[in-house]
Parts: structure tokens; sequence; C-alpha cells
């Protein structure tokens, strides 16, 4: 019995090597598209092709207050901002050349720094932003607000005539209650002879403006203590993933195949039984995977450096997957009746499957509903599962849980299999 | 000794067969004649154990068949063609169980046997149809069953490839195998087989040695006569009376006549076409072919299926 089983997981295994371009379609292009996704999400310090948000500004202010926007703007790391005309920013925005484009209308500098201290007439920025590009255009609104209240602030503490006018507007606000209107006057008056004491002493800072008061430090929080995220671990997990399925896919459709031809029937000829036919199939389907798990993850080691912190968690989470991958082929087997059609369904299920795992996108970008659904998908257990073993410090103990899930699910899938299997379909 | 007896089978509404009974010895290879779709791969595969039969059973040597008494060539291909040759053998022979030096020497003697041990290491798919066909014949023999069981093992070979599968075959019968031999080619069902079952529509139409087949026929041979003045009347009737005629018909003006014995029952023929003043153009005799008891059983013709 065990000769037959080992003789007909090396017939898979044969069969595997002797089609290289079968091989070359499994190891090569996950490890090319992950390589690609890698590169595109790369975005730690070392990473100096980290893309720009293109921005467009209108000034049509023109004023002190909006040419200290601008100049804060421009120099923002993370926006890629030029000047132009409204009409040519709205087609560029709208042809997809920018993200978004904004107008500083005419007074804004005038108006922003009397706002400063009422709390009406504030005047408007608008926003023209690319419908697709709605996360970016949050990201260049916040770092908008922050340039904007620093250069008003700014020009609304130190320039006298703003100075004068605001404390005029305060001391002869009716809509402002006295309670309030007294310690404003006040805090005008203090940064008007804050001004002129700094205009008598050259060299000594004026009031000067509001400004962020805080800097930040970024700490990737990883597996430990100076271990870099490598934005290829997630890669190289997603579609590991995926291509696994790909291959296990391949795994049942070629038993269709086998059955189409008569092989499967040759095959019961023989003196087997049907779980032997069925545990051998599984059995090389599994190992095969396993294999390619780890050819996928020994490339991204070599050539990305992306370093396996838990090794013995990284092998139980793999096996299991590759398990599960194995036990996928015998169900589409199981259920399948040509090849042709289960082939399109099947795909269809992978794809999905990978989707809603996290594969391609992470999944916190999904909404929430979507997000709680995910949760019962064997693919997000297995994408989590390499992450948390690559680059999260998972220990084995933590391992374990997306792997008994794993296993769980490809016991599941087996006995469907056994259960569906059509042994006299020929 | 392969006994199987009262086959039945169907497939929903459709009787693929009905109440097929065959039989092989030692050293005996017996056909199963029989058109398209006339119920010979489901007898096969309920023989082979592929197919739970609905009624009857089937024994070798007074017992249920284990599965290592029985060696069967599909019909359709059943090799890995990703494969070389030798890779195929050495699977075939794992699943029944050889391993190490028996393997080693089961692939190499059936590689010889089937005349392809000097291509053992290339790819199946780079084979011929013959040459699949061999190994496919190959694959059956590696666990030296005592019973073969080989369905149209012929379809789609070359000349060349069918006279080496057939010498195989009877070297096969000469190490006293029991051979089961599915085909609807007449002329190898006659070349080969010590015994036949004709098989039609899921039924067992006969069964015999050829010989015994043949003289289901009204007549053993069968004489064409062309003749110089087809359109002068002739009284069929008295020729058919003659000693020896069986049977007298014109078709598209020829006149066709089966008599018992070419020798003795022509020459009176003849006579009494001079007789009554015919001459002949020109004559010509066939003898009774296993298409000819097909034909006169079915009413249709074998080579139509």
């Amino acid at each position: 019995m065990m000769t037959a089983f080992f003789a007909l997981i090396r017939k898979d295994i044969l069969i595997f090597l002797n089609d290289r371009k079968a091989v070359i379609m499994t190891i090569g292009v996950p490890i090319i598209i992950a390589s690609f996704f890698g590169y595109i999400f790369d975005s730690t310090e070392h990473s100096d092709q980290q893309s720009r948000i293109p921005v467009l500004l209108v000034d049509e202010d023109a004023s002190a207050v909006s040419r200290a926007i601008a100049a804060k703007l421009g120099k923002e790391k993370a926006l890629d901002m030029r000047p132009e005309t409204l009409a040519n920013a709205r087609e560029a925005v709208r042809k997809g050349k920018a993200a978004a484009a904004l107008c500083i209308p005419r007074g804004f500098g005038a108006l922003a720094a009397r706002a400063l201290f009422r709390n009406e007439d504030k005047p408007e920025i608008a926003v023209y932003q690319d419908p697709t590009r709605g996360a970016e255009t949050g990201m260049v609104k916040g770092i908008v607000t922050g340039a904007v209240m620093e250069a008003v602030s700014q020009a609304a503490m130190t320039d006298a005539g703003s100075v004068e006018q605001a404390l005029r507007d305060a001391e002869s606000g009716r809509d402002m209650p006295s309670d309030v209107r007294g310690p404003l006057v006040e805090l005008l008056k203090g940064v008007r002879k804050l001004n002129a004491i700094a205009a008598a002493r050259p060299g000594q800072p004026a009031a000067g403006g509001f400004s962020v008061p805080f800097t930040m430090r970024d700490e990737m929080v990883t597996a430990r203590n100076g271990a870099v995220y490598n934005s290829y671990a997630h890669s190289f997990a997603g579609m590991a993933v995926q291509f696994l399925l790909f291959f296990g896919i391949d795994t049942g459709i070629a038993m269709l195949y086998m059955r189409q031809r008569g092989l499967w029937s040759r095959l019961r000829a023989a003196p087997l039984g049907r779980g032997t036919l069925l545990a051998s199939r599984a059995a090389s389907a599994a190992l095969i995977s396993f294999v390619i798990l780890c050819v996928m993850f020994g490339f991204a080691r070599l050539v990305f450096h992306v370093k396996i912190e838990n090794v013995e968690g990284f092998l139980v989470v793999s096996a299991a997957f590759s398990l599960l991958t194995a036990t996928f082929g015998l169900l589409i087997a199981a259920v399948g009746n040509t090849p042709e059609a289960s082939r399109g369904i099947a795909i269809l299920a992978a794809l999905l499957a990978v989707m809603l795992g996290g594969a391609w996108v992470p999944t916190f970008i999904f909404p929430r509903a979507v997000q709680q659904v995910t949760q019962f998908i064997p693919t997000r257990w297995a994408v989590d599962g390499l992450d948390g073993v690559i680059w999260r410090g998972y220990g084995l103990g933590a391992a374990l849980t997306p792997a008994a899930g794993l296993t769980l699910c490809a016991a599941l899938f087996g006995l469907l299999a056994v259960w569906r299997f059509r042994w006299n379909a020929e | 000794m392969l006994e199987a007896s009262h086959l039945k089978k169907s497939f929903g509404e459709l009787k693929a067969v009905e109440d097929v009974s065959i039989s092989a010895g030692p050293g005996e290879i017996v056909g199963l004649l029989g058109p398209n779709g006339a119920g010979k791969t489901t007898t096969v595969s309920m023989i082979a154990g592929l197919t739970v039969p609905d009624a009857g059973e089937v024994l070798v040597n007074g017992a249920p068949p284990r599965k290592q008494q029985i060696g069967l060539a599909p019909q359709d291909l059943a090799l890995y063609e990703e494969l070389p040759a030798r890779e195929n053998l050495r699977l075939f022979g794992a699943l029944y169980g050889l391993g190490g030096r028996a393997l080693d020497e089961a692939v190499k003697g059936a590689l010889e046997l089937v005349g392809l041990a000097g291509r053992a290491g290339g790819r199946v798919s780079h084979y011929s149809g013959g040459m699949k066909r061999r190994l496919n014949l190959a694959a059956a023999l590696l666990h030296d069953p005592q019973v073969l069981l080989l369905d149209e093992p012929t379809v789609g070979v070359d000349p060349q490839s069918r006279n080496a599968i057939f010498e195989n075959l009877l070297a096969l019968k000469a190490r006293g195998k029991s051979l089961i031999y599915t085909t609807h080619y007449m002329e190898e069902a006659e070349r080969l087989c010590d015994r036949l079952t004709i098989v039609d529509q899921g039924k067992v139409m006969a069964s015999g040695a050829p010989d015994e087949l043949y003289r289901l026929l009204p007549a053993a041979n069968l004489v064409s006569i062309d003749l110089e003045t087809p359109e002068r009347p002739l009284d069929l009737g008295e020729l058919s009376g003659k000693e020896g005629v069986r049977t007298a018909e014109r078709v598209n003006g020829v006149l066709k006549v089966g008599v018992t014995d070419l020798a003795r029952d022509v020459p009176g023929v003849l006579g009494w076409l001079t007789a009554h003043g015919h001459s002949c153009r020109h004559i010509a005799s066939e003898r009774a072919s296993l298409e000819s008891v097909f034909l006169m059983l079915t009413g249709r013709s074998l080579r139509d299926q």
C-alpha cells in the first residue's frame, strides 16, 4: 500500500518538474508580481522612490499670506506642488494628472487674519479633487490646514496693520461677549507690545504666530526592536497565497482531465483504496505547495532581505496552508464536471478569497462590515499568519491559531471531497 | 480461468449490457466483437471491477477475482504523457505492489516484450500512436496477471504496430494467459481469437469458435457471376433448388449464389447456366466472414457502425 502511495506522490512531483512552463508559472510569476507589489508599496525610510502627491495651487489672492502658504506647501515632501490657473488646474484634475487643486481666493489673507479671532466671515479655500483619489485628497487637506494656520497666524501676529485691525475689531465687537472681549483686547495689546520690543531690538524674534507645537518621530513596530518592516514580506505572503490557490486549482483540474483521459479509471483498476488515491494526490500537492512557499520566501530573503523572525511558526503556517491548497484542489475535482467549466468558477472563488483575505491590499481599507466578514476567510488567516510570523513577532503559540484554522478548513475540504467525489464518473 | 456469467448493467434507462456471459481458459484468446456502443467496454469494466454489475458474477479460478489477477489495457490510453515510458511502467508496477528488483525486472521484461526497450527513456508524448498502444499493453502486464483484458488495443494504430501487438498477444497466449479481446475489427477477431462472442446493443448475438459461427450462415461461400446477357430472364427458383445451392439472387445485374462447397457445387451452377443459354463474363468467390455473420444476425453491417 505504501509502495503505491509513494509511487503516486513521486509521479505527481515528476510531472510537475517535467513541465518547465508550469514550474515557471507557479514559482516565477508570483515572485515577479510580489516583487512589483513590494516595490510600489515600499514606504520605509530607505525607500527613495516614495511617490509624491501631485497638487496644483491657484493663488488668486497673491497676498503675503497666500505666498507664505504656497511656500510652506512647496516644501512639503509628500506633495508635488505646482502653481496653475484655475481653468488649467480643473482640467488637469479632470484628466487625472493631479490628485487635487487648491484655489486661494482674492482677499483670503486679510479675511483669514481677521477670522482668526472671530468665528465669522471665514474665507474659503476651494479644493477640486479627483474622485478616485479620496485618500490622497484627505492627506492634502490636512497638510494645507497646518500650512494655512501657520501662515495666517504669523501674519495676524506680526503684521502691525493686522494686529491693529484685530484690536479695533475686538474693541468694537458688539456681538462679542464682554467677558471674552476684555481678555482678547489685552492679548492683542500684548502682541502689539511684543512686536514693538522686537522692532526696537533687531535680531529679537517678534511675537510670531502659531506653529505646530510638536514634531513627530516614526517607529515601525515590528517583531523586535531594530527590525525594519519590509514591504516585500506582505507582498510575498499575499502573492504566495494567491498563486498557491491557483496551483490548487490546477491540481483539481488535472484530476478532471485524468478522468476524461481514462487515467483515473486505470488507477482504480489497480488494487488501491480510494483513500490512497485521494490522499496521495493531496500529499503531493501539499508537498509541492510547501516547497513553492519556501522557494518564494528564500528568494525574498536573498533578494529583498525579508527576514523571517519566527522560522518554526513560518513552517507551521506554511504547512497548514499547503494542506488547505491541496484539499481545495481535491474539492474542485470532486464537485467539478468538466475541466473547462470548473476552472472558471474555481478561479473566481480563489480571487474572491484572495482579495477578501488581504493578499492584494490590506484588509483595514475595507468597509467595516466587509472586514468583519474577512475574519472568516481562510486566506486572511494565511496572510495574517504569514505576516505574523515573518515580521509581527508572533510566537509559535500565536502562529498555531491561524495554522489550526487552516488545518481544520483543509480537513473540511478533504472530507467534502471524499464525500462528493464521483468515483464512477468516467 | 475467467468466467463472467449473466452480466447486466443499466445506466438509467439505457440497458448497456443485458445478460452477457463470456469465459476464457488458460492460453486462450476470446474475442468480444461488436460495433461501438455494443456494451464491450462496460462488460470489460465489470470484469475489471471498475463497474459494479446490476446482476451476474465474475470468477477467476472459481472465486471472485482479486485485482492482482487481472491486467487491464483500456481503450483510452491510460498513460502519463509528461513522463518517460519507463517512469510510467515503474508507476503502474508500484501500484500493484512491485518494488525494488522485482519492479526493475518487470519493467525491463514488459518493455522488451512490446519492443520499446530502446525508447524507454523517451517521453510518452513523443511516441507514435502505435508505440503508445504497445506501452499501454506493457503497463497491463507488469504484475504478471492471469487474465488480460484488452479493450480495443489496436484503435488508431498503424499496420506495423498492429502486427507487433498481435505478436505480443500471441506470445502472452503461449505463456498461458487468458485474454479477453474486444474489437470491432472483424479481421483482427478472425486472425487472433480462438472463440468469439458477438454482441450488439448490449446483447449476445452468438458465440463460439469462428468456424462454428460461419456455420450459422446459410452458405459458407458466395459466388458472384457476371453474366454476358444480364438482361435475359433467369429462373432463380429453379437454380435455388439445385443440390448444394443455398441462396440465389440478382444484385445490380450480378448473380450471387451461395454454395456450401465451392469445388463440388460451382460446376453444377455453371452447367445449369450454360444449359439455359447464359455465358459468364467473370466469376469471383468470397469466403463467408464474420461481417456476413454479423449482417445475418443483426441485419446491419459491422462496418457501417
